[in-house]
């Protein structure tokens, strides 16, 4: 299950190829210490599916989905989020190293004391009437993001004993193509919940590291937020990212 | 795991290996490559991020030849999942993509983005679309007309993907590649079938009717 089978292009179509991440780094679709998992994940392997011209395009979702107030989550019905303020930032690449421009990025996390703003979640911590959990940027021409929240609180999950879920926000992306489609969490360093946590420990340890932002003492403002920087990186093609050709894919 | 760390196994699984004393010349040997992002599961409170008002349009409300796709996502229990978002990318009914990434061009079609994102919350999914047309396969034939699938849920620690293809297209589809290079018995997984409005796809994450999933 590694790897695509080349398909030779028809007459007039040069389709690129995008590179399956090696599986001893792919989370897998299913993890036993992860219960939800048990009624939920296919356990048939999963058929190649060669790339055709559905699969190396993707929609076009940008600048229209976002608000300026996205990018702030601190600030929300007319007040202020309580907690720590953190800045978080990167770039949106893919695994040629070229930037992703244009990229919608999707973000949706916990408050400060670890409840999301849902009615599912039943844990008993503080609502927060101004923090909703939902931020959206567009990355610019260089791929690169950044919004403004508050660092989410770890919760209890109920997943085995003492189940608590690190500190984490959900990111989705869409890149240019349905095969980069990625749905994913950042992390914070030193979290000592990682080692009891199921979802995080589904990662192969190889790719463990890639999940985890990094302190920036750099981007750190002061008397305002911490900072962390979190690259995130897409499935790239075949191609080297030399090649004049794709000039253009960087602008 | 060991009590003590410090009692040694009598017999290691790996032997100690000598390094070869050999130092890289610094330069890069092969073409650079960065590691992918891992993924993750959506969790239960996806629609917090994830919900938009308009997502379920594949084609805008009331194009002319809107066909609704309906259908319901079910777990190894036969269960229906409430929490699961489904999302379609497909061709528009010439067959051409509303993306710039289609090395034919950019297709724009009327009231067409291609693109719905759809919940579950209410035992099922319904997306507004148009057919799609046929695509070249990329081996000088045309595949029959499919929409490309997303099913996102707690409990999928990674999408996992599928294709609606349509009953109605017995032509097409016995000479598309991808349909025909699967087991005959597990081909009907991903027909939908007509009703009234459009067509009828459910996804069965496990079990007896276990859906073709596809690695892309």
């Amino acid at each position: 299950m590694t790897g695509t089978t080349p398909v030779p292009p028809p007459p007039g179509l040069h389709l690129p190829r995008y590179l399956r991440e090696e599986a001893a780094a792919r989370t897998p679709v299913a993890h036993p210490d992860y219960r939800s998992t048990a009624l939920r994940a296919p356990l048939r392997t999963p058929v190649d599916l060669p790339h055709r011209l559905t699969e190396v395009t993707g929609p076009v979702l940008g600048e229209d989905r976002v608000q300026p107030t996205d990018a702030d989550l601190t600030w929300r019905n007319g007040g202020e989020a309580i907690g720590q303020r953190i800045l978080v930032y990167g770039r949106v690449l893919d695994s040629d190293g070229r930037a992703v421009p244009g990229a919608l990025v999707e973000v949706w996390q916990a408050n400060a004391s670890g409840r999301y703003r849902h009615v599912v979640d039943n844990w008993p911590a503080p609502l927060d009437p101004h923090f909703d959990g939902l931020g959206r940027v567009v990355t610019d021409a260089l791929g690169r993001y950044e919004f403004m929240t508050i660092k989410p609180g770890a919760y209890p999950w109920g997943n085995h004993h003492n189940a608590w879920r690190p500190a984490h926000i959900h990111f989705s992306l869409f890149g240019r193509a349905f095969t980069q489609r990625l749905v994913t969490q950042m992390y914070f360093p030193d979290d000592p919940l990682f080692g009891q946590d199921p979802i995080y420990n589904a990662i192969p340890p190889a790719a463990r590291h890639r999940a985890v932002s990094r302190y920036s003492l750099d981007r750190t403002q002061d008397n305002w937020a911490l900072a962390f920087e979190w690259d995130i990186v897409l499935r790239g093609t075949d191609q080297t990212p030399f090649e004049t050709e794709d000039d253009g894919d960087v602008a | 795991m060991s009590s003590n760390p410090l009692e040694v196994p009598p017999d290691p699984a790996a032997p100690f290996q000598p390094r070869s004393g050999q130092r890289g010349t610094g330069f890069l040997t092969g073409p650079l490559r960065l590691g992918t992002t891992p993924s993750a599961t959506v969790g239960p409170y996806l629609a917090i991020g994830l919900t938009w008002d308009d997502g379920i349009w594949a084609a805008a409300e009331g194009t002319a030849g809107g066909i609704w796709i309906r259908g319901s996502v079910f777990d190894g229990n036969g269960d229906v999942v409430p929490d699961a978002m489904v999302e379609t990318w497909q061709a528009d009914p010439d067959g051409g993509f509303p993306s710039p990434e289609d090395p034919r061009g950019a297709a724009t079609y009327p009231g067409f983005r291609g693109y719905a994102r759809a919940q579950t919350l209410s035992g099922g999914f319904e997306v507004f679309t148009l057919k799609p047309g046929r695509v070249p396969d990329g081996e000088g034939g045309l595949q029959a007309p499919h929409v490309d699938v997303s099913v996102f849920a707690r409990g999928l620690l990674d999408r996992v993907v599928t294709r609606v293809y349509f009953a109605d297209e017995a032509e097409a589809n016995a000479s598309d590649v991808v349909l025909q290079g699967l087991p005959e018995d597990r081909r009907e997984t991903l027909l939908a079938t007509p009703t009234d409005d459009g067509y009828r796809f459910d996804v069965h994450l496990q079990g007896d009717r276990e859906t073709v999933f596809f690695a892309v």
